[in-house]
Order: structure tokens, then C-alpha cells, then sequence
């Protein structure tokens, strides 16, 4: 079993003309919690939708779990093991929290009723409980619909998806952009215990504080290229900014960008 | 396993992990329940002013109960047959949706329907209103069943077709089957009424059968809703259709579901219809639809989607069965029913959006 838990080599995307992503080499070890952080438009956001099957590589190879993969669609992703925290919260509202976390893979008995099978409501409030346990999400009642919860609480549900489904890797794409500070900090404990429990972590973040906080190391993307990869203990905020910005470059990828 | 005991801290102090009570919501068929109860007082206390006597209860001891037996029934009776369309038309509602064409497809199923329940023979003599050969006449009831539920079936899939794959809003879709299956009512015997069915299809409305139907298929579409993958994903696709497609809803293929299930039930209403009254014509569900829709709305289904519930719609129906018996109760007429109706249907709406209002600005 390899040591990465993901892997890209090469990874390519190109809009037309645009060159969005350019020979990205990227691993995560498992239970490793990587940031990805760069200027807007620097190619983060289209390295995550490659990963996740959003959208279709123009070349290059990802290795999931050991083995190639060409996920055709954010399902497929899922159903691998890769769970996404959009920031943009992918909730029914008038759903409650058992409901949303089981949304198109509800647990169900007598499944020959075709699209009349039944729902199994225990099993999938008891996997709920477990998975809110386990990242430390408080809901005040989980059979609540969504529509009544704050900002934070909805994002914790998202988050406590991927506790939920044993996902082997987490992405979250700015999961606090749209927050508030209680809320951003509730969200930020989640993913601590998340690293506890050894969980792999991609994050998505412009919060160098949050960045510095939560991870173990940090990869700055420029103009659709990985310009670095640092080491939390090896860097400040003041290098990485420079690196964002362009004033340096990593070594190893001097002449990429 | 991390410290959970204390686990993030929470801002705003919530509570426990699971099922705090104070923190529960109140279901929404309260109040609509609530909103039944008020009416039934407002026209005992009228009625006991201006009448003398009771809407819904025994004033006379003409009967040994305490109950108007006669009244309670002709109210749910009368409310029963748009009642199972609204069954359907709720779901629509749910998700996101509108059904206009239900009443026309009650028209066009109720002609084409009972041209298979004809009897051959009346007092003796051919029948006078037969619409086909000797083929179609005297056939076993299960053949104008089929064919009632065929029909709002074909229609429901061709609403559901237009909805789903070809992505004309419902509204537009559903207008033009309302406006073609009037036609196919009017076209399908020139105008003609088709009456005399054999006795066995005059049994399905008669009597109390509407009423045992329609809370039949009332239960049985309240479980389907709350307790199968169906009802969860119509809910989901009517609160966020983005989120239920990429929560792997085939969303498409659920709607055109939808849509048949509520062509199949005015279709079933038709058959309940002209059994009840003998005879179809052209003309028959004219404002059915509005009037499904109103049950709906008034029992607290969200036109925006995502919320209601069956049991929502079947006191609707009631409160809807209630004032129309009301105000013929109170001798007063029909207009005066409809100005209230009206003012109902928006008062609903407009309280269900301050409710929403408020329970946002508070979340």
C-alpha cells in the first residue's frame, strides 16, 4: 500500500486557450493535512474540481488510494472516498441533519419497492450521532430541517459528512469564507479532530492564520503552477505571501513559473 | 478518541448532541389545524347568533350522537374527489412545481373512461348514449378503471416528459395540457355526455366510497411521503435541486415520477366522478386544479417547494369543506364564499412567508 494516500503527476488543465493548471505534482500522505493557497484565479480552485471529477484533466495521472483514477463526475469521487466542503453549501434546507448527510445514499429496507423502498431512519440517525461525535459537532436537535440553523452550524453538517462516511480524503474549499468568527473557530476545532483521528485534508483557505494553524505544510499555487511546498516549521506568513505573490519561488520549481 | 465532552465550543451555547426538546420544531399541520378549529368556531358562534342552531353538531337531537352526522358528511364528501387530485398535486408542489392541467385531465379521463363502462342495454333498449360498437359495452369494471388511470397516467408523462427533460417550466407545460385535454374532453364525443354505466362501475362513488379512497390514499401517500426514498427525494428536490442533483438524485427521472402520480390520481378521480354521477361530460373538473391548489396551499404547502405534507393538504381540503358548508349554512351565498375562499388562499400565503421570515431572522 503506498504511503499516498493522493498523488497527481502532470496534472494539466486547459480552459481553450487558458492554461488553468499547468504539470501539477502533488502528494498528500495519509493523515496528512495539506493547505493549498494562492491569489485568485492562481489555479486552486481548478486543481480541486480535477481531484474531485468536477471537471475532466487535460492530461496528466491522479492516483487515489494507490491505484489511477478517472472519476467521471463529483459521484464517482465520492463513492471512491473523496468527500467535498464546497463553500457554497450543497444542502436541502427544509431536510433535516440525518437526511442531508444520507441524500442520495439513504439506507433503506425492502429494497425490490424500487424508488418506494423504505427508509431506514435508526440506522442513518445513529450513523448521524457517531459521525457528530466523532468530529465534535453540536446540533441542537438533529431533526431540525437545515433552514433553521446558523451559517456555522450548516457548514459543520457539511463537514460532518465526511466523518459520517469513513472518506478516506477530505477537501474543503474555503469552508469558513462565508462565516463568522464563533463560527469560523467551531470549524476550525472540527478539522483539528479530524487530524486526531487521521484523517487526510486537503484545505482550501486564504486565512494565513488559519492555514498556519491547522496544517502541516503548505503549497502555494501562481498562475496555474505549484511555485511551492513548504513545510509548516520551515516558512512565516511574510514567505509565504511571497510566494503568493511572486517576489520568490520554490527551488525545486524554479523556471515553472 | 478526542475529547468530545468538551468539543468545540459552541458560540452560542446549544445544547446537547440529539434530541433537545425545547429546541424542536413546532410542525406546521398545527397550525393549519389550529386555523381549521377558528373556522369551525367562527360559524358555530354565527350560526348560534343568526341560525339558532349548530354547524357541526347535533342541535335538533335528530340523530343519537353529537355529531350533524348528515352535514360532516356531505362536507367531506364534497371535498373528497378534488381531495385525491390534490393528493397529487400537493407532491407537485413539492417539488417546486404547479399542475394546472388536473382538471381538464378529470374532463378528458371521465369521457374517454366511461365510454368502456356503458351498459348495453337501458329499460330494455339499446343504449342512447353509447360512443363505441358492441365491444365496448357491458365490459367488466376493471376495463374503465385501467382505462381512467391510463389516461391521467399518459397525461401526468407527458407533463412530467415536458418538465423534466425538456425544461419548459411547469407552469407553461401543465397550462398547455390543461388547455388540450379540455380539448380532447370536448372533441372525444362532440360535447355529448356519455352516461348509463354498468352497475359495478356505479358502485366506486357511490355513497360514502369517495370519502373511503380518498382517506385511504391519503394515508397511504402520508407514509409514502415520510417513510420511503420517493418522499425524501421529492422534499430534497424541491428545497435545493442543485443539492439533490449532486447528491446523485436522478432528478429528471424523479420528477417525470411525480408528475405521474398525479396524472394517474386525477385520472382516478375521474372515474370516482362519473361513477358518482352516472354520466361524464365535457365540462366536468372545470377549476379543479385551482381548487387542489388551494387545499394545498392552505394546508401549508409552500409553493416555493420543499415543504408540506399530505396531512397539511387533507385539512385544507376540510377547512375549504368547512366554509363552503358554512356559508350555505348560513344561507349566504356562493359569492360571499368565494371572497372569503380568495382572501383565505392569500392569507395562508402571506402568513406562511412572515412565519419563514421569522424563524430566518432568528435562526
Amino acid at each position: 500500500m503506498s504511503d499516498y494516500i493522493l498523488e497527481t503527476k502532470g496534472l494539466t488543465k486547459h480552459y481553450g486557450g487558458v492554461h488553468a493548471l499547468v504539470d501539477a505534482n502533488f502528494t498528500l500522505e495519509r493523515g496528512e493535512h495539506v493547505a493549498i493557497m494562492g491569489d485568485n484565479g492562481a489555479g486552486k480552485s481548478t486543481f480541486v474540481r480535477q481531484i474531485t471529477g468536477v471537471e475532466q484533466r487535460t492530461r496528466g495521472d491522479v492516483i487515489f488510494d494507490g491505484a489511477p483514477v478517472h472519476f467521471t463526475g463529483p459521484l464517482d469521487a465520492r463513492e471512491a472516498g473523496i468527500e467535498t466542503v464546497f463553500q457554497t453549501l450543497a444542502l436541502a434546507d427544509h431536510l433535516n441533519v440525518p437526511d442531508n448527510l444520507f441524500l442520495g445514499r439513504e439506507k433503506t429496507k425492502f429494497d425490490w419497492l424500487g424508488p418506494f423502498r423504505i427508509l431506514n431512519y435508526k440506522a442513518m440517525r445513529d450513523d448521524t450521532m457517531a459521525g457528530l461525535v466523532k468530529t465534535g459537532v453540536k446540533i441542537p436537535n438533529i431533526k431540525n430541517s437545515i433552514a433553521h440553523m446558523s451559517g456555522g452550524q450548516r457548514q459543520c453538517v457539511a463537514i460532518a459528512r465526511t466523518a459520517t462516511f469513513a472518506s478516506k480524503l477530505t477537501i474543503m474549499d474555503e469552508p469558513t469564507a462565508a462565516l463568522g468568527v464563533q463560527e469560523t473557530a467551531q470549524v476550525e476545532n472540527i478539522i483539528r479532530t479530524l487530524k486526531e483521528q487521521g484523517e487526510s485534508l486537503i484545505l482550501v483557505s486564504h486565512n494565513m492564520r488559519q492555514v498556519f494553524d491547522l496544517v502541516d505544510r503548505i503549497i502555494v499555487f501562481r498562475r496555474g503552477r505549484m511555485v511551492a511546498n513548504l513545510r509548516k516549521e520551515d516558512t512565516n506568513g511574510e514567505d509565504v505571501v511571497s510566494y503568493i505573490t511572486g517576489a520568490k519561488t520554490g527551488a525545486e520549481f524554479e523556471g515553472a513559473a | 478518541m478526542s475529547d468530545t465532552s468538551e468539543g468545540p465550543s459552541t458560540s452560542d451555547g446549544v445544547g446537547g448532541l440529539t434530541y433537545d426538546k425545547s429546541k424542536r420544531q413546532w410542525p406546521n399541520e398545527l397550525n393549519v389545524f389550529a386555523a381549521l378549529i377558528l373556522i369551525i368556531v367562527i360559524f358555530e358562534l354565527l350560526g348560534a347568533i343568526f341560525m339558532q342552531q349548530s354547524l357541526l353538531f347535533d342541535s335538533r337531537d335528530r340523530f343519537d350522537s353529537i355529531f350533524n352526522e348528515a352535514r360532516l358528511r356531505i362536507i367531506i364528501i364534497q371535498v373528497a374527489i378534488i381531495g385525491i387530485i390534490a393528493i397529487g398535486v400537493t407532491q407537485v408542489i413539492i417539488t417546486a412545481g404547479i399542475d394546472l392541467s388536473s382538471g381538464s385531465v378529470v374532463g378528458a379521463t371521465a369521457m374517454i373512461a366511461m365510454s368502456f363502462a356503458q351498459v348495453a342495454q337501458v329499460s330494455g333498449n339499446p343504449n342512447p348514449k353509447a360512443i363505441f360498437g358492441e365491444w365496448a359495452l357491458d365490459l367488466p369494471v376493471i376495463v374503465p378503471v385501467f382505462v381512467g388511470l391510463g389516461v391521467g397516467l399518459t397525461a401526468g408523462a407527458i407533463n412530467g416528459l415536458l418538465v423534466a427533460y425538456s425544461r419548459i417550466p411547469p407552469f407553461i407545460a401543465t397550462l398547455g395540457m390543461m388547455l388540450f385535454a379540455r380539448g380532447v374532453a370536448q372533441w372525444w364525443s362532440l360535447g355529448n355526455p356519455v352516461s348509463f354505466p354498468t352497475d359495478a362501475y356505479a358502485v366506486i362513488g357511490s355513497g360514502m366510497n369517495p370519502v373511503f379512497i380518498f382517506l385511504g390514499l391519503a394515508i397511504l401517500f402520508h407514509l409514502i411521503m415520510n417513510y420511503t426514498v420517493y418522499g425524501k427525494h421529492t422534499y430534497a428536490i424541491g428545497s435545493n435541486e442543485a443539492a439533490a442533483r449532486m447528491s446523485g438524485i436522478n432528478v429528471p427521472r424523479h420528477l417525470l415520477l411525480v408528475y405521474m402520480i398525479a396524472g394517474a390520481l386525477a385520472g382516478l378521480a375521474a372515474v370516482i366522478l362519473t361513477s358518482k354521477n352516472l354520466t361524464a361530460q365535457s365540462g366536468m373538473g372545470l377549476s379543479y386544479e385551482l381548487e387542489a391548489i388551494a387545499m394545498a396551499v392552505i394546508g401549508g404547502v409552500s409553493l416555493f417547494g420543499g415543504r408540506g405534507s399530505i396531512i397539511g393538504t387533507g385539512i385544507g381540503a376540510l377547512i375549504i369543506g368547512v366554509i363552503t358548508s358554512g356559508f350555505t349554512f348560513l344561507r349566504l351565498g356562493a359569492f360571499y364564499q368565494e371572497m372569503v375562499l380568495g382572501m383565505i388562499i392569500v392569507g395562508a400565503v402571506a402568513l406562511d412567508q412572515w412565519q419563514q421570515k421569522r424563524a430566518a431572522a432568528r435562526a
